[in-house]
């Protein structure tokens, strides 16, 4: 490959080797050490072959330093980007599953959210949401954050946003869920959500939906 | 062809109001501009009025775009309306709609919205 002097072949090479071992659990500072010892490796060779010159010698380790320390270089930066790829679409799949819209009564959503919730997937979820809201025709939405960990004032402040958004579409927002220690965060600072409906559970909030839309749901006696 | 203060014919707005008992329905089918969205809203004022109107209904389901002039003057529109005696619902928000208007902070407070025509009407004669 040193003759050649390809980038790009050495580039494929390099992408192609990152892809076979990243499955296996390589670590990266294993990949950069092999490489830099090949290197190594291949300089002392060159020290043994050329000896004798000292001139020649000097002329050889200036054409190879540098494509060395390149070839270094792209399989280090080939393998970072090769994970970085894994990581975004594993971010993209998380994304896609983490945010369902569920229908549970005629004209009734829950959206259950759980893990951390910032202010670019409070987005994506009124997004869907809204979309949710207009494929079901929905009238209430109970928006359950049980599972989310900590809110801070941005966060508040888009529920507030996505509550604004869904009454604009025509549809009530209460949400339930909110833990001891997020009603403190809240209260300390200072976001109002005086103006949202909250019921404490998320089976408190889809009974208070039901009344609200004329359901009534009874226990059917047992025959035996 | 109708005609301003002033004598000159102006373009036939592109809404259609139309009469369902005592309610208005009107129907916008693309964006209007400040000087529509003003003669509208002075139109349907006026109609509140002379036909007695208890309800108005805005459909707004064909537009992918509201302004914060159009949305604020909606809401100037339901507060003078209500002054008249008439309840207004926006209905048909698209969610791409719902989502600018929430993140350019125009609130419309006054002004019910409701998803589409049915529930609209539904709202109006409760």
């Amino acid at each position: 490959m040193l003759e050649t002097g390809s980038v790009e072949a050495l580039q494929h090479y390099a992408r192609d080797l990152s892809e076979r071992i990243i499955p296996r659990g390589v670590e990266t500072h294993e990949v950069v050490g092999i490489v830099l010892l090949l290197r190594d490796v291949l300089a002392r060779s060159l020290f043994e072959k050329y000896r004798e010159d000292f001139d020649l010698l000097n002329r050889v380790l200036d054409a190879y330093e540098p494509a060395a320390n390149r070839i270094a270089n792209t399989v280090a930066v080939s393998f970072v980007e090769q994970r970085e790829r894994v990581i975004r679409d594993q971010q993209d799949a998380l994304l896609e599953l983490s945010t369902p819209v569920l229908q549970v009564r005629e004209r009734l959503l829950i959206l259950p959210i759980i893990g951390v919730l910032d202010t670019a997937r409070a987005l994506q979820l009124t997004e869907q949401l809204l979309h949710g809201i207009r494929a079901h025709r929905a009238k209430l939405v109970v928006i359950d954050i049980t599972g989310v960990p900590n809110v801070d004032e941005a966060v508040a402040n888009s529920l507030v946003d996505t509550v604004t958004a869904s009454r604009l579409m025509g549809a009530d927002v209460i949400i339930t869920g909110l833990s001891s220690d997020i009603a403190q965060t809240l209260v300390t600072i200072g976001v109002d959500l005086s103006k949202m409906h909250t019921v404490g559970d998320l089976q408190g909030g889809i009974e208070e939906a039901e009344r609200q839309l004329g359901f009534r749901v009874s226990k059917v006696p047992d025959d035996h | 062809m109708t005609t301003d203060g002033a004598g000159n014919t102006l373009a036939p707005l592109p809404a259609s109001i139309l009469t369902q008992g005592p309610h208005l329905i009107v129907s916008i089918h693309t964006a209007l501009d400040d000087e529509q969205l003003v003669r509208l809203q002075r139109d349907l004022l006026d109609r509140v009025g002379s036909q007695r109107c208890r309800g108005i209904l805005i459909d707004v389901a064909a537009l992918d775009v509201l302004d914060s002039f159009a949305a604020r003057t909606l809401g100037n529109l339901a507060y003078m309306a209500r002054l008249r005696g008439a309840r207004t619902v926006v209905v048909g928000i698209a969610p791409d709609v719902a989502m600018a208007l929430v993140r350019l902070a125009v609130h419309m407070p006054l002004v019910q919205t409701a998803l589409d025509l049915e529930e609209g009407l539904q709202w109006l004669s409760a």
